[in-house]
């Protein structure tokens, strides 16, 4: 079938005796369906968000006074560290594999992915690795050293909570590999005829660069962790300087992972939001080229900066300025997703609901993430701020700013595909309202604490820094309450929202092209490319003239894209619809 | 009357220009700068800010604008205009932002040199400093034979015809008596000077017109949980606090006893790890007088925000002062007293006391340290 045809059938209302509804206990089971394996992903990780957010906001009340007086200070420790570690390993990487995993497949036209059991193995290695960190917490023996664990303080810490730190680390890092290895292949196998690397949504792109930097990266930090392991467990002294080990080594093998870890962080949200700003601004991507190489010039890039961590702890000058330049030049290709994002908004007919609040969110928020990145890499000022919270508002700027409002823009964009139902756009607006002044407020002030000479990992600190954390304390609870609307918003609408339609965004890419949510093996039959994916406004996709089918398409059902006008039975645009 | 695109582009700049440039120069973001090096630092610092805020404006300008100028109508439902890129416009926006980043790599490689980054005494002295043998100059340790320092290691290191400069090092900080009594507290041998990556910690060195000379003031540093021992191996002082005098090239030799610890004066904007097992040093030159907090900035267990002391900057005068009284106090007692924090004799209370007392932590919380580490 043409991309058109298949929109005419695909713009049927979602009826809930559809195929492609499942039954709750699907979830619960070990589902091989990508579909059911990308929304186990999403609804776990989000859950391990919630608990990391708790976690943060216990932070932030013990820091609300200078004095340590909430909790003990190893139990700070213990707090920030299992924070971080959440935060990372448990919610924004898995998260991006949960979007890959439902996303996937249906942007290249393929029934699933390559291997589907190996998927659900990946994914039912997480939840017993968070259970495993959590328990830590139950038993009163958490991991304390941080979350980047350096000996010899991982060492001498308590031996249990670290085991099971690199136990569970271990899993999580395993788990990504079997995703990486099941997205490169699905990418590569899959995609139907006549769709060349060019014409794949820039998301699939994105997915591409992130699952080869995870194959190259992850192992290292297996590597690391597993001599880690002896040393804590069986006595060695790999990185024990009591037996002439050397702690730095472990920081190299750390950060070689680690720091590509943030790529791995942002780049699938990168390219969610190069799939909601064109359909929303009803423009084509600007620069789809540019920004599908930049993904692959950021993953390499990012393999060769990870010692800008470690401009103090003691690394030759020369090596110093190798690592203060790879990380300046990450710049450009950043740089370049950026002004092409404005640029696909300019001019463009944009329609401000909660999926395109929030990629605009992302774009400003990362923005400052992104030139405080560059004056770190500056290795003087480096060694200023480094271990201080300026470093602390940085990785929050690009994590928070960057990945967590990608993942809520990919969320409102996608929840009526997953779900056939809309999310409620008056409490998706409270919800990026309250989000934006949280995120501000809690952030923004500790550039100014670092610069002035607070560390960061502190239970206690200098009382002249009380004023500006108390507006950081506030500001995160401010960011838990935000979480309130989104949450009651995609339980209720999930099960009464307004029935979505197949496509109520009329957007142009496959997924958009069989029913909400898709049936089991996705498309009837094997579709075939109509138009690019993102050929808004273009007469291709106004006339319908296949990329690959040598017969032209005519015809273009009611509400069609390609006639742009909608159905008043179907929420095509909801907020147009009276 | 309707002005030109091109007149509002060229006032938004001029505007943009404008802020950025006030901005980058008043934004009090930073503390006192008590060194020279803190000069330079803030220089490049004010510079990226002057371009950050610039970008910052121009990139939440053009978004804010774009909402609301091209918000969709309600009941237009058309697409945009269909384009799709737009080479030279691409182009340049590869081009600016490679610039800005050339140009600040360039602005920082040199205040990196002038800080002293590029120290060369471990490539360049050796062989010519090899004679003028001196404590303070560590390139001096090339020239010596490896013999004494083979025997104070605790493993057997590989017998080698190199000589293992970390050893020599601490072998030459072991000269200084207090120094010596904290750090057989917790014996870690020296590293091997391989060649490779990293191995003795090379830090900020001399600033390019002091290479070569020997710093003015050399102050021995030891990091351990939870506090900074600091010995002047000149006169043989050991403190708790350190005292520099104002435009004196000091040079701090570091190392730490049981985890890592990193030395940072916010003031004087410089930092470095203090790592078990190897030694690290930095030279700075201070500037302006007046009581700055040293920092211990990596996480070095429970009670790392409490490890914290007094920087004094004061005028060479005062400081020789200083020192004269000190002497006076370390001939009253005896060296094992100077040398007070012997941690596994004391508990943590007692021990975390006289670091604690002015940082606003309560004695509860003191008594609610049961052991620094439960095994
Ligand atoms: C709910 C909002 C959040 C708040 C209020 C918050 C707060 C904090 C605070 C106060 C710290 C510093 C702890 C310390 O130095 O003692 C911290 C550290 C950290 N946070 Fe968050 N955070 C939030 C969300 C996130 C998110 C979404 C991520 C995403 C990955 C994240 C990742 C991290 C990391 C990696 C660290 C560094 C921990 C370390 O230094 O070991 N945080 N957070
Ligand atoms: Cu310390
Ligand atoms: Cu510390």
């Amino acid at each position: 079938m043409t991309q058109a045809q298949l929109q005419e059938t695909a713009n049927i209302p979602a009826l809930s005796e559809e195929p492609g509804i499942r039954k709750w206990q699907d979830y619960f089971t070990f589902n091989t369906d990508h579909k059911v394996i990308g929304i186990q992903y999403l609804v776990t990780t989000f859950i391990f968000y919630c608990i990391g957010g708790v976690l943060a906001d216990l932070v932030r009340t013990e820091l609300r006074t200078p004095e340590v007086d909430f909790v003990t200070p190893e139990v700070y420790n213990s707090l920030f560290t299992l924070h971080a570690t959440i935060m990372i390993f448990l919610w924004i990487v898995p998260a991006g594999a949960g979007f890959a995993n439902f996303l996937i497949p249906l942007m290249i036209g393929a029934k699933d992915m390559a291997f589907p059991r190996l998927n659900a193995v990946a994914f039912w290695m997480i939840p017993p690795s968070g259970l495993l960190l959590i328990a830590s917490l139950v038993v009163g023996d958490a991991p304390d050293a941080g979350w980047t664990s350096y000996p010899p303080l991982s060492l001498v810490t308590g031996q249990v909570g670290e085991g099971i730190w690199i136990m569970s680390v271990l899993l999580l890092g395993t788990s990504s590999i079997l995703g990486a290895i099941n997205f490169l292949v699905t990418l590569l196998r899959m995609r139907i005829p006549g769709m060349g690397f060019n014409q794949m949504p820039l998301f699939c792109w994105a997915m591409f660069a992130t699952s080869a930097l995870t194959l190259v990266s992850t192992p290292v930090l297996a590597a690391g962790l597993i001599l880690l392991a002896f040393d804590l467990l069986a006595g060695t002294t790999f990185f024990n300087p009591t037996g002439g080990g050397d702690p730095v080594v472990y920081q190299h093998m750390f950060w070689f992972y680690s720091h590509p870890a943030v790529y791995i962080m942002i780049l699938p949200f990168f390219g969610a939001i190069s799939e909601v700003i064109p359909v929303h601004s009803r423009k084509p991507v600007f620069g789809y080229k540019a920004i599908a190489y930049s993904s692959l010039a950021i993953s390499f890039l990012g393999l060769i900066v990870w010692a800008h961590h470690m401009f103090t702890s003691g690394i030759p000058g020369w090596l110093r300025m190798f690592f203060m330049i790879t990380t300046m030049i990450i710049a450009v290709p950043t740089g370049i997703k950026i002004f092409s994002w404005l640029a696909t908004m300019w001019g463009g007919k944009i329609r401000l609901n909660s999926a395109m609040l929030f990629a605009m969110g992302f774009v400003g928020t990362f923005v400052i993430g992104g030139i405080s990145g560059v004056m770190l890499a500056a290795v003087p000022f480096d060694i200023h701020v480094h271990d201080t919270y300026f470093v602390v508002a940085h990785l929050h700027y690009v994590l928070f700013g960057g990945s967590v409002l990608g993942i809520y823009a990919a969320i409102y964009h996608w929840f009526p595909k997953m779900t056939g139902r809309m999310l409620n756009e008056f409490w998706g607006k409270v919800h990026f309202g309250l989000t934006i002044v949280g995120l501000n407020m809690t952030f923004l002030p500790m550039h100014k604490l670092g610069m002035m000479g607070m560390n960061r990992r502190v239970a206690q600190y200098d009382p002249k820094f009380t004023f500006l954390n108390e507006i950081c304390t506030i500001g995160a609870y401010i960011l838990a309450v935000s979480t309130f609307p989104f949450i009651f918003n995609a339980i209720w609408s999930w099960l009464y929202g307004e029935k979505a339609g197949n496509n109520p965004w009329r957007a142009l890419t496959l997924e958009w092209m069989t029913t909400s949510p898709p049936a089991i093996e996705n498309f009837d039959k094997t579709p075939v490319l109509a138009t690019g994916p993102y050929d808004y406004g273009l007469e291709k996709a106004k006339e319908g003239v296949p990329l690959s089918d040598p017969d032209p398409v005519l015809s273009a059902g009611p509400n069609s894209v390609l006639r742009a006008e909608p159905d008043p039975a179907v929420a095509a645009n909801p907020e147009d619809r009276k | 009357m309707k002005i030109p695109s091109s007149i509002w582009t060229l006032l938004i700049g001029i505007v943009l220009t404008l802020v950025s440039l006030w901005y980058g120069q008043n934004h009090g973001l930073l503390p006192t700068a008590a060194s020279d090096e803190a000069v330079l630092v803030d220089g490049l610092f004010n510079t990226m800010m002057v371009v950050s805020t610039g970008i910052f404006l121009l990139v939440e300008g053009i978004l804010i604008y774009s909402a609301i100028r091209y918000r969709k109508r309600s009941g237009d439902n058309e697409d945009g205009p269909p384009v799709e890129g737009n080479v030279p416009l691409e182009i340049l926006w590869t081009a600016i932002p490679a610039i800005i980043v050339i140009g600040i790599s360039v602005y920082s490689f040199d205040v990196y040199n002038e800080i002293g980054g590029f120290d060369p005494h471990a490539i360049h002295e050796a062989p010519i400093t090899g004679q003028s043998m001196s404590m303070s100059m560590p390139g001096a340790a090339f020239a010596k034979r490896a013999g004494t320092a083979l025997a104070a290691t605790l493993n057997d290191t590989p017998p080698s015809t190199e000589p293992n400069l970390n050893q020599e090092k601490s072998d030459e900080a072991m000269q200084d008596p207090a120094t010596a009594a904290v750090r057989n507290a917790d014996q870690i041998p020296q590293k091997r000077n391989a060649p490779g990556v990293g191995v003795v910690s090379p830090t900020i060195g001399p600033s390019p017109e002091n290479v070569g000379k020997p710093a003015q003031l050399l102050v021995n540093v030891t990091g351990l949980q939870y506090a900074w021992l600091f010995t002047y191996p000149d006169s043989g002082i050991t403190t708790g606090e350190m005292h520099v005098p104002i435009g004196r090239e000091v040079q701090i030799n570091m190392t730490a006893n049981d985890v890592i610890h990193a030395f940072w004066v916010p003031e004087f904007r410089l930092k470095q790890d203090a790592i078990p097992g190897r030694q690290s040093e930095i030279r700075f030159t201070p500037r302006t007088a007046g009581d700055y907090t040293l920092i211990c900035a990596e996480l070095c267990g429970p009670y790392h925000g409490a490890m914290r002391t007094q920087v004094v900057v004061e005028t060479p005068e005062a400081f020789d002062k200083w020192v004269q009284e000190q002497l006076v106090a370390s001939r009253e007692e005896p060296l094992s007293q100077a040398v007070a924090v012997n941690p596994t004799n004391l508990s943590p209370d007692e021990f975390l006391a006289p670091y604690t007392k002015d940082m606003g932590i309560q004695p509860e919380t003191l008594n609610q340290v049961q052991t620094a580490h439960h095994h």
